[in-house]
Order: C-alpha cells, then sequence, then structure tokens
C-alpha cells in the first residue's frame, strides 16, 4: 500500500474533523475523497503528508510513518493546494524553477525537466509571461506543473479542476491517465461526480470527518440506488401528489429537481408519466455517483430514499 | 526539527528570484533613505555643531546610521512581506508540500533578512568610506556587524509578526518602536551625556543601542569591555527570539 491510514481522527479543540478514518490506497490506483464543504478531506490530505499529525491513529506513506520522517516521505511526493500559491510577479518558468529548489533538485536537472513540464500542461505558449497575466485555467495547470517537478510517485490532488473549463478539465483528466499508465499513484478530492466516476477506481464518500463508505464507483451506486432514475423538474408544490401517486417510490429532493429511482428505466419513466410527471421536465438517464452522494451525505435526502 | 541548510537556501533562493524582479521598486528606495540623513543632519544641522564626541558631527552619525540601515533592511523583509507570504500568498504552505519543514522557512527567511540588511548597510558603508568618514580598513571592521544588526532585527520583528492577529499592527512597530529606537539609541547625541544614573542604565535594554555602540568601536578603534556586552546583547537576544520564533513558526505552520 502506498498510503495506509488507521483509525486517524483529527481535532481542532473540541472539534472533531477527522473520526476514526481508515484508508488503503494501493500503488498505481486512483483514490477519490468525496465530501461536502468542511468534510475534512483537505485535512485528511494534510496529514497524508505530513504536515499537520493526526491527534489519534497511524498513517503509513510508501510504508513510513510520515510523522517521523516527513522529509523523506514528501520527496517522493506531490501536491496541488486547493488554492494557488504562486509568485505572481515571475513566470511559469521562474515559478517552476523555484519550486524544484526546494526538493534540492540541480539547476541542470531544472533545464531539462521544466521543458518538458511545459509540455505536459500545454503551459508552453504563455511560459514567459507573469503569472498574475495568466487566466485561471493557467494558473491552475501550473500548479499542478509544480507538484510534478520532483517526478512524484504519488501525486495529492485537493481539488485540482475547480475553476476550468470543460475542454481543460479533459485535458488534464487525460494527463491524469498518462501518469497513472506510467505508474503514479493518485489522492484526489473533488466536488465534481463525473470526474470523481471517470478518473477515480476507488473512493470514499466522508461526512463531518466520518467515512460514510467506500467502493469502485459502480459498486457504490449498485449498492445504494437502482440502476435508473427519472429526474423531474418541477414545481416543489406538485412533488407530494405526484410521490403519493406513485406510492412509496425510492427518491430525493434537491429544490424543484425530484428524482425517482428504479430498476427499468422505461417502466419507471411510464409511471411517472401517468402519475402526472410534466413529460417536458422529465429526463429518463441512468442512476450515477451524484444521486449516491446526494442520497448519503443528505444533502437532498428526504422521505424514505 | 534541525534547519537542513540546503532547504534554507532553497527559502533564501525563492526571495532572490523575486526580487531579482523587483528589486528596482522594492530596494531602490532605501539605498537614499541613510544618505538623505547623512546629508541633512551631517551637513545641515552639523553646520551648527562644532564637535561632538570628539569629531565633527557628520563623521559622529556616521557609524550609527549604518546600523539603521541594516536594522531597516531587515525589518521589512520580516514583518510585511514574512506576514503577507505567511498569511495570504500561501507560500509557506506550498512549501511545506515539499521536504522543507518550518525551520528550514525560518531560518531562509532570516538569512534573507539578513541579505538584505548587508545590501543596505554594505552600500551605505561604501559611500561612507567614499566619502572619507572612515577609512577602508575600518568600513572593512565595520562589515561583519552589519548582518549581525541584521540578525537582531530579523529575529525582534520575525517574532513580532508572529504574535501578531492583522497586519495594521506593523504601523505600531515602525512608528513607536523603530523609529523611537532610531531617534534615542545614541545615533544623534550621546545617551550617556543626556541621561544619568538609572536612566542610563534602563536604556540598555534599547537594542539598537548596542550595534550602534559596536559600529562606533569599528569605526573609532577604542576597544573597551563594553564591547563584549554588546556583543553578548545582540547574540543573546537575537537566539532566544530565533528559539522562540522557530516553535511558534513550527505550531502556525502545521496546524
Ligand atoms: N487549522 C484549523 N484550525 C481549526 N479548524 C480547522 C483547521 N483546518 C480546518 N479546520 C476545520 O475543519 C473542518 C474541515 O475542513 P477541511 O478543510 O478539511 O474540509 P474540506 O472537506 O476540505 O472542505 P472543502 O470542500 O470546503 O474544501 C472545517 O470545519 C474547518 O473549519
Ligand atoms: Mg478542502
Amino acid at each position: 500500500m502506498v498510503i495506509e491510514c488507521s483509525r486517524v481522527t483529527k481535532r481542532f479543540g473540541s472539534q472533531v474533523v477527522v473520526d476514526e478514518l481508515d484508508l488503503s490506497v494501493p500503488a498505481g490506483g486512483c483514490f477519490g475523497l468525496l465530501g461536502p464543504n468542511g468534510a475534512g478531506k483537505t485535512t485528511t490530505l494534510k496529514m497524508i503528508y505530513g504536515v499537520t499529525a493526526p491527534t489519534e491513529g497511524s498513517i503509513r506513506v510508501f510504508g513510513e510513518d510520515v510523522t517521523k520522517h516527513p522529509r523523506r516521505v514528501r520527496a517522493r511526493l506531490g501536491v496541488t493546494l486547493q488554492e494557488n500559491a504562486l509568485i505572481e510577479v515571475l513566470t511559469p518558468v521562474e515559478n517552476l524553477r523555484v519550486f524544484g529548489r526546494y526538493h534540492l533538485l540541480s539547476e541542470a536537472k531544472l533545464d531539462d525537466r521544466i521543458p518538458d513540464l511545459l509540455d505536459f500542461l500545454d503551459l508552453r505558449s504563455h511560459a514567459h509571461l507573469p503569472v498574475v497575466a495568466l487566466s485561471g485555467g493557467f494558473q491552475r495547470r501550473l500548479q499542478i506543473a509544480l507538484s510534478l517537478v520532483n517526478e512524484p510517485e504519488l501525486l495529492i490532488l485537493d481539488e485540482p479542476t475547480t475553476g476550468l473549463d470543460p475542454a481543460v478539465r479533459l485535458a488534464l483528466w487525460s494527463r491524469i491517465g498518462e501518469l497513472r499508465a506510467r505508474g503514479t499513484t493518485v489522492l484526489i478530492t473533488t466536488h465534481y461526480m463525473d470526474e470523481a466516476e471517470r478518473l477515480c477506481d476507488r473512493l470514499a464518500i466522508l461526512s463531518e470527518g466520518r467515512r460514510l463508505v467506500e467502493g469502485s464507483p459502480r459498486e457504490l451506486i449498485d449498492a445504494h440506488l437502482a440502476r435508473a432514475a427519472v429526474e423531474i423538474d418541477q414545481d416543489p408544490a406538485h412533488h407530494a401528489s405526484l410521490l403519493a401517486r406513485l406510492n412509496g417510490v425510492h427518491h430525493l429532493k434537491a429544490g424543484r429537481r425530484l428524482m425517482i429511482y428504479g430498476d427499468d428505466g422505461p417502466a419507471l419513466l411510464e409511471a411517472v408519466q401517468r402519475a402526472g410527471g410534466d413529460p417536458a421536465g422529465l429526463v429518463s438517464r441512468p442512476s450515477n455517483l451524484e444521486d449516491v452522494f446526494l442520497a448519503l451525505t443528505g444533502t437532498g435526502l428526504d422521505g424514505d430514499a | 526539527m534541525k534547519v537542513s541548510p540546503r532547504h534554507a537556501l532553497a527559502v533564501w533562493k525563492r526571495n532572490f528570484a523575486l526580487y531579482r524582479r523587483t528589486w528596482m521598486l522594492n530596494l531602490l528606495p532605501n539605498f537614499f533613505e541613510p544618505i538623505l540623513y547623512l546629508v541633512s543632519m551631517g551637513i545641515g544641522v552639523g553646520a551648527y555643531i562644532t564637535e561632538m564626541g570628539g569629531t565633527s558631527y557628520i563623521a559622529f552619525i556616521a557609524p550609527g546610521l549604518v546600523a539603521v540601515a541594516a536594522m531597516n533592511g531587515a525589518s521589512f523583509e520580516v514583518t510585511y512581506n514574512a506576514y503577507v507570504r505567511m498569511n495570504y500568498e500561501k507560500t509557506y504552505e506550498a512549501m511545506l508540500t515539499t521536504p522543507i519543514q518550518p525551520e528550514d522557512v525560518l531560518a531562509g527567511e532570516i538569512l534573507w533578512a539578513m541579505t538584505r540588511a548587508t545590501l543596505y548597510g554594505g552600500c551605505f558603508l561604501l559611500v561612507i568610506a567614499a566619502m572619507g568618514l572612515a577609512s577602508p580598513g575600518r568600513a572593512l571592521i565595520a562589515l561583519p556587524l552589519v548582518p549581525l544588526t541584521g540578525l537582531l532585527f530579523a529575529a525582534i520583528g520575525i517574532a513580532f509578526s508572529l504574535r501578531i492577529p492583522t497586519l495594521d499592527l506593523f504601523s505600531f512597530y515602525f512608528t513607536l518602536f523603530l523609529m523611537p529606537l532610531f531617534l534615542f539609541s545614541d545615533v544623534f547625541f550621546p545617551l550617556e551625556e543626556r541621561l544619568s544614573g538609572g536612566w542610563l542604565q534602563l536604556a540598555e535594554v534599547l537594542p539598537l543601542l548596542h550595534p550602534v555602540r559596536l559600529m562606533r568601536t569599528a569605526f573609532d578603534g577604542t576597544l573597551s569591555a563594553q564591547v563584549a556586552w554588546d556583543l553578548a546583547y545582540v547574540a543573546v537576544l537575537s537566539l532566544v527570539l530565533l528559539w522562540m520564533a522557530a516553535r511558534i513558526t513550527r505550531r502556525r505552520l502545521t496546524a
């Protein structure tokens, strides 16, 4: 295992932020940490790269106790922080050089490495402009490039694609795929369920510091919800009567949206239409990770879903 | 954890890379500050003073102004700049994702503040030597006192920065701490001729007084036992404050 957390608890004063968390990430895997704002994702990452110590429990990274050997462990991993921390008056090339020195990479090594990173993250066209002049997407990619400067065996990404446009996100996903193909282990947090479904072979959903579930995206969907969903976009005043007529179906509410789950998609759609669901506002789709997330974290929970 | 000199140097290089880009804006104006004082006080006010401490007035204030240049050079770096790097720019947070440890960050920042102090103090020393106010030999003896003064004020400044809750309090530091030190630490007039008894002894707490006296000794070559006391004061206060700063830095950066 590249990462092994056992019964890790983190408290700030009396507030429990991470609660008896167990987590194992095998070499070459991509593990996702999901959870609402404040669930403890960033805190968990910080404990894994050893910048903050767990209040209780133990964390081993590359088989070593990270609280005892933070230098050795961190030399082998890279972290993209949730918030960018770039030197704004310097260019991407200069930022990479400064950051590479933190890892004690030689100037000659950096001369080799920096052009590769610029190509890998498509930064070459803006390589010599000051960071302030770059768009948010470029800045984010530079932040990711920094975390790759030491050719890490473990890449930790804290919401890497927040604020990126769809094309850049897709490009980044394929870069992460390339890194994994070369054997890099990835630990990622995200609020995008499509991203988690696409990238992660395993994921855990946290809420208030506790792990609610863990498994592959497919396992989680199968374990918690029926295969098919019908989504209704309708005035919430009509939700109750509609549900009464469908009597006892699994459902979730999120504002105007009402999601109804069943095993047979076409049959479910027909039933909803018969019960008076406005056909213009109906979408029939497979149930997905977002449904699981809403159901488990209580964000959209309502009734007997 | 012990400081790793190579990692501390990487922190230093970060600041160096930044200032290579911005020195015209950040460094240049401060070079002129001590020169302006030297001209205004030394030549302007000095015209009305025939002699002070056995020399011309301009020669009297020159050594103190070297210490002041070093003090100011170090102070900017460990106050506003370090505070912003820690609390706003997340610079240290990024450093701590690499093998760098909090103690390396502190050591690198102090080293950088001393570098800036040396840059200011050293250049001013050159100006003074060029004006014939110090012989090259004396200036050379005074030179190591410049980074030493930088160390002292880097330690004081960082200890302050680590303890304040908001950036606004730096105006107190500059106006009500550094400014009075500048005015009442033997730079412009000999304290021992103005204060008596207990007051004079109390003045020994003033941190700038000691570098100024050391600098003056280097300039005029009159060695006395006081040198040992001044050196001990600077060394002990610096070390105590840095030890404290190291503990706070670790606590703050690993929360
Ligand atoms: N240094 C700290 N001191 C006190 N409380 C903290 C500290 N760091 C985090 N917390 C608290 O811990 C909780 C979890 O924070 P954390 O940043 O880990 O959440 P997160 O899952 O990353 O959230 P988000 O999705 O918003 O990034 C929050 O309530 C936060 O206020
Ligand atoms: Mg977070």
